[in-house]
């Protein structure tokens, strides 16, 4: 009994790991994620060493050094050039893309400086942007200036007022913990959702595979259909670890060795230097928990399944469920407190997702979590053994696979009467 | 290890597919199945096998059910081909023989004997979708048989394989026998049943319409074959009392008859009606047997 789960176990193993499917879509999200790591330099390739070229006219006469400097200071890859030609011909040379773009400065009635940005295209971010806050910059300096406002008092008004937010309940979290919380719940909630539709898909495909070829009738000959349930389920759940340890293994080497580079990014806002352990394990319990609970049921629906072309239809229930508690968990996490999170949080096919996101974000009475994970637990084992009566009956059921009515047809075949 | 049927029966829902089937298989025996479409033999071997649960009664073999233990000693060859299409044969038969108990030196080491005994050891680097139906039927059958199996149950083994294919399986067959495996299996054709069985058991809408060995068989059903060529007209035999069936051939007739004693009144009655060349009195064929219970040609 044993023995044949690691048969099985193994078989479901390579079987896949040596598909072709299998070894593409590996080597492209590797390619994927080392071109992530490299992003930066992906950019520098593809733009040119030069800088943007910008014409300005200065009809002030002493705008454009101070100017020119605090641009040129904000934002390395802009050049200001004085233009010394007429507005009209300053214009064509843009047009000939002989200048990103031209500026023109003045002052207004109350002697105050204005611009005019002349470019082929207006888009809302980029050079213009640069311009227009430097030039803003000079406008309320002049200004105050000439109020006879000191420099002092400026760096005052302009300094972000003092707020702190202090949470009076002694066990809440703080704002930091919730920022790093916030990181690994996002991560866990999207390693759940992918892992459950490609690793589900994948078991369902192999059943259904199994069923269909007519295998399936001497393997649950040799080996109890639970056996095989399982060992199918693990097999490809490894399959799954040696992907994702795959990724996450190169993902954090690459990472690593461009520390310098990336801090103030990824890194810092998913805040993983000091989260504490207990998070990661219940990560981990309601990773394996909701893979479990949902592997279990995509067997099942596998099972029903008499043509492999049928596996998406049949699929498809379990993929809105996930769905679902995705989408819930996605308003959550800037809400945790609300009652829908409650109440779904110890529902089974949401619970992993949402109980997790709750333990993260909030500060929650730990029988909260014990009966969330027991329901959890408990929902599996039901599921388990329905799925392994189903599993039995199904996988000697063929003909037009259609709904519900075959799971009652599954179960009845698997009964004694 | 003699594997006992007794009262089994399974309804799914209503459908009483198989009705109070009760069974001997002795060891080293060839026990065959007959029956037309939807009598219950699959769903007889599945029960077997344990791939389905008895409604009622209890199936036994060497005094104790048929479970996931012993699943080393049981060799199965479904109807349909079951089989990895993807998958090359070596690597398929492989982790069959795993799942039967064996490591993969002595399945490699079986399979290449099978391969060579069929003639066919080239197709050991073969993925299965690359052979011709036959040739999977032969992959098939070394899959139900790579373990040595005590007790070895074949559904329709000899479909879809042409006669010099189904010489080389009943060969092999025969010889498992030989060996001392206890073999079940069902088939199309009443000629591989009636070449290779001892015992065998038509089954008609799930219930066991004829049971026993076949000589037992033979004689107890009482009607015979009588042949009959003459020179003059044997139309009067057609209303001769006894003759069940009549049935005019080139040389003469062939008739059916209640029993033997018929045939030594129509031996009689021919005297004097002139030149007799031939009159030979047959044992029934199993085709007979079967038309005459079952009601309808199985072959049709």
């Amino acid at each position: 009994m044993n023995h044949k789960f690691w048969i099985i176990l193994s078989h479901t193993y390579m079987s896949r790991f040596k598909t072709k499917s299998f070894l593409i879509s590996t080597i492209i999200t590797l390619l994927f994620i080392v071109g992530f790591a490299n992003i930066q330099s992906v950019i520098d390739l593809f733009s040119s060493d030069e800088k943007d070229q910008i014409a300005v006219i200065d009809e002030t006469d002493n705008l454009f050094p101070v100017l020119k400097e605090s641009v040129e200071g904000a934002n390395e890859n802009i050049a200001l050039v004085a233009y010394e030609d007429s507005e009209e011909k300053a214009k064509s040379a843009v047009q000939e893309e002989e200048y990103k773009a031209l500026v023109v400065l003045s002052r207004n009635g109350e002697n105050l400086p204005e611009g005019s940005y002349y470019a082929k295209t207006i888009t809302e971010a980029g050079e213009q942007q640069v311009i227009e806050q430097q030039l803003q910059q000079l406008k309320v300096a002049e200004a105050t200036q000439a109020e006879g406002v000191d420099q002092a008092t400026l760096e005052q008004i302009y300094a972000p007022v003092s707020f702190e937010k202090v949470a009076l309940d002694d066990s809440a979290k703080t704002t930091e913990e919730l920022s790093q919380a916030r990181g690994i719940v996002y991560i866990m909630l999207f390693l759940l959702y992918i892992s459950v539709i490609t690793y589900g898909m994948m078991i369902a495909q192999d059943v259904a595979n199994e069923k269909s070829s007519r295998v399936m009738e001497i393997l649950i000959s040799s080996a109890s259909p639970v056996t095989h349930m399982f060992a199918k389920i693990t097999g490809i759940a490894l399959l799954g670890l040696t992907q994702v340890v795959l990724f996450v293994g190169v993902g954090y080497s690459l990472i690593t060795s461009k520390q310098e580079e990336l801090t103030g990014g990824i890194l810092d806002i998913f805040g993983f230097q000091d989260t504490s352990i207990s998070l990661y394990l219940y990560a981990l319990v309601f990773f394996v928990l909701g893979y479990l609970l949902y592997a279990t049921l995509a067997a099942m629906l596998g099972s029903l399944v008499s043509r492999v072309e049928d596996v998406q239809q049949f699929m498809t229930p379990m993929v809105f469920l996930i769905a679902i508690a995705f989408f819930i968990a996605m308003f959550g996490i800037n809400m945790p407190q609300a009652s829908l999170v409650t109440i779904t949080s110890f529902i089974p096919f949401f619970a992993p997702m949402l109980m997790f996101l709750r333990v993260g974000m909030l500060d929650i009475p730990a029988w909260e979590v014990m009966l969330s994970i027991g329901i959890l637990i408990a929902t599996i084992v039901l599921l388990a053994i329905i799925g392994a009566r189903v599993y039995k009956g199904g996988v000697l059921m063929y003909g037009r696979s259609s709904s519900l009515k075959d799971i009652r047809k599954a179960l009845h075949l698997s009964k004694k009467e | 290890m003699t594997l006992v049927l007794n009262n089994v029966t399974k309804r799914f829902g209503d459908h009483t597919a198989v009705d109070r089937l009760s069974l001997e298989i002795p060891e080293r025996e060839m026990f065959g199945f007959l029956g037309g479409n939807g009598a219950g033999k699959t769903t007889t071997f599945r029960m077997i096998l344990g791939l389905l649960d008895i409604s009622e009664g209890s199936i036994a073999w060497d005094g104790g059910s048929i479970g996931y233990d012993k699943s080393h000693l049981v060799g199965y060859l479904p109807e349909e081909r079951g089989l990895y299409p993807k998958l090359k044969v070596k690597d398929q038969i492989v982790y069959l023989g795993k799942l039967r108990g064996m490591n993969k030196q002595e399945a490699m080491k079986e399979l290449e004997g099978w391969l060579d005994r069929f003639k066919v050891p080239e197709y050991i680097d073969k993925k299965v979708e690359e052979l011709s139906k036959g040739n999977q039927q032969k992959i098939q059958f070394i899959s139900a048989v790579i373990h040595k199996p005590k007790l070895l149950i074949l559904d329709e083994p000899f479909s879809g394989l042409d006669p010099i294919n189904v010489e080389m399986l009943k060969e092999a067959v025969v010889e498992l026998k030989e060996q001392g495996t206890s073999i079940v299996f069902s088939s199309h054709r009443m000629e591989h049943v009636e070449e290779l069985c001892e015992h065998l058991c038509i089954l008609h809408k799930g219930q066991d319409v004829v049971q026993g060995s076949l000589r037992d068989i033979k004689r107890t059903f009482g009607k015979k074959n009588l042949i009959i060529h003459a020179d003059s007209s044997l139309d009067f035999l057609k209303r001769f009392p006894g003759v069940v069936q009549y049935k005019p051939i080139t040389e003469g007739c062939a008739l059916q008859i209640d029993n033997e004693s018929i045939s030594q009144d129509i031996f009689a009655e021919l005297q004097g009606k002139g030149f007799i060349r031939k009159f030979e009195l047959e044992e029934p064929s199993l085709n007979d047997i079967f038309i005459e219970k079952v009601g309808a040609s199985y072959e049709s």
